[in-house]
């Protein structure tokens, strides 16, 4: 139990681990659907803790991993365009695209930047008015918010050189897309607390009916993740399938008003495609109409572009929850950080990144031994 | 990308009409914009994505988060120098020792 020494409570992560125990009468799948969430689990080793039986899946929810080649593809093209200023959080630096990645078209020359903010793109922007300057929206409903107002800033404040490339995605098309699946084995769901602390609870009691699948709200410390594996596992033991929020101090049932707003007006719903697992109706966000001006798409000539994925990555299946990363040839000898050939190697929510950390020689690396990913 | 992480807001200001604040990350100082959470005071805690304020988290477990995410490294992979992080991988396809 080398672990639990190193929950921030290790007396009450073992009182949780009783508890789920004690109420398991039999096997159950559960999915967390946020990559945050399974970088947490191998990090601290929560799936070889629970009882036998209890298998977690980990879900496609890694933003970096699901941005589509296209739009990867078509970022790089921008990015490396003579006076254009291309900023970017930094996990997109070496996400690889078709032929290179972020960080190969800054060191070619490419005005890349990373910022902490989108509303850091926006000052640049300022700074620069004879340059273009391009910010990669991406992410899930979390930072979808921080976006939309950085778009609706530069509208606002008619800063014309500000373009955003916008390919946002929303965690409950991907619950369908999961239970709909015919090799879907997942039977309850830890829901994403973060995008549930903007989004609320709404969406989810329809899935969770239709399906008859337990979904419950879960933050990202060891100790919310049990606690949300406890209250799957009993809802699961008793036949329920209800919406629990087992993450109330920060995610309250209508979630953050003003930034559901200002995603109503600044995005509209749009089928989107998810890097390796293919189209999900409805499940993305794009600027809507009246924000064309700001839109980088709309700005740039980047049609015509032809993607190539290598053959031997299946991040496809592991962000489907259909292979864990270790199970694929060429993790950890063909395919690590410094080598990746696939997105989920090297985001910091990615799966593969997460066994590669902690999980490479069968037994989990102390952090100060993990290489940092960025 | 989804890490949101807990801080203390220490000054608000009103800048280009929009409304801002300086918020400590337990040592990490930044700027947050406070227009999805305007009646956050002085003094509270909220957390924090990408420079913007999400939604209010009382102090007791906003301490405890950020002493946990201090101990894990998780404050400097969210706040240091991801050039830095990029360039210590090596360019793709060459390993560095
Ligand atoms: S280990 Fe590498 S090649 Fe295999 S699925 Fe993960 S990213 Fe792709």
């Amino acid at each position: 139990m080398r672990y639990l020494e190193e929950f921030s409570d290790p007396a009450l992560a073992r009182g949780l681990l009783d508890d789920i125990r004690a109420a398991v009468t039999r096997p159950w799948a559960l999915m967390e659907v946020c990559g945050g969430q399974t970088h947490t689990i191998i990090r601290h080793g929560i799936d070889q803790l629970l009882p036998e039986g209890i298998e977690l899946i980990h879900g496609p929810g890694c933003p970096v991993c699901v941005t589509p080649l296209e739009i990867i593809d078509k970022a790089l093209e921008i990015a490396a365009r003579p006076g254009v200023i291309f900023c970017s959080f930094g996990d997109m630096l070496r996400v690889p695209g078709s032929d290179r990645d972020l960080f190969r078209v800054r060191s070619e020359g490419g005005d890349v930047r990373v910022v902490y903010s989108p509303l850091d793109a926006l000052r640049i922007a300022r700074e620069n008015p004879d340059r273009e300057v391009v910010f990669f929206g991406i992410g899930f409903e979390t930072t979808a918010p921080p976006n939309a107002m950085t778009v609706h800033q530069a509208r606002r404040h008619g800063i014309r050189n500000f373009s955003m490339l916008v390919s946002h995605v929303r965690v409950p098309p991907a619950i369908e897309a999961v239970m709909t699946s015919p090799d879907c084995r997942v039977q309850g769901f830890l829901a994403a607390g973060h995008v549930c602390s903007v989004m609320g609870v709404d969406e989810y009691p329809e899935l969770a009916a239709r399906h008859r699948v337990p979904i419950v709200v879960t933050g990202f410390e060891p100790l919310d993740i049990l606690e949300g594996i406890r209250r799957t596992v009993r809802q699961l033991e008793r036949g329920e399938h209800t919406v629990d929020n087992a993450y109330p101090r920060a995610v309250r049932p209508e979630g953050n008003p003003a930034a559901r707003a200002m995603l109503a007006d600044v995005f509209e719903v749009t089928d989107r495609a998810w890097r390796g697992i293919g189209t999900i109706p409805r499940s993305g966000w794009r600027l809507s109409p009246r924000y064309r001006e700001q839109d980088a798409e709309h700005r740039f000539d980047v049609a015509g572009i032809s993607t190539r994925e290598p053959e031997r990555c299946r991040s496809g299946e592991v962000l489907q929850g259909l292979l864990k990363p270790n199970q694929c040839e060429a993790f950890g000898g063909e395919c690590t950080p410094r080598t990746p050939l696939g997105a989920t190697m090297v985001s910091s929510e990615g799966a593969c990144a997460a066994y590669y950390l902690y999980r490479r020689l069968g037994a989990p690396a102390t952090p100060q031994e993990a290489t940092p990913v960025v | 990308m989804c890490l949101a992480v807990p801080g203390r807001v220490v000054e608000i200001a009103e800048r280009d009409g929009t409304r801002m604040a300086v918020v400590d990350f337990g040592g990490v100082v930044k700027d947050v914009c406070l227009e999805y959470l305007p009646d956050l005071a002085v003094g509270e805690y909220a957390i924090v994505h990408v420079g913007f304020a999400l939604q209010r988290l009382d102090e007791e477990s906003a301490r405890r988060t950020l002493a946990l995410f201090a101990e894990l490294g998780l404050l400097q992979e969210e706040f240091g120098d991801p050039w830095e992080a990029a360039a210590d991988a090596g360019p793709r396809g060459e390993a560095k020792p």
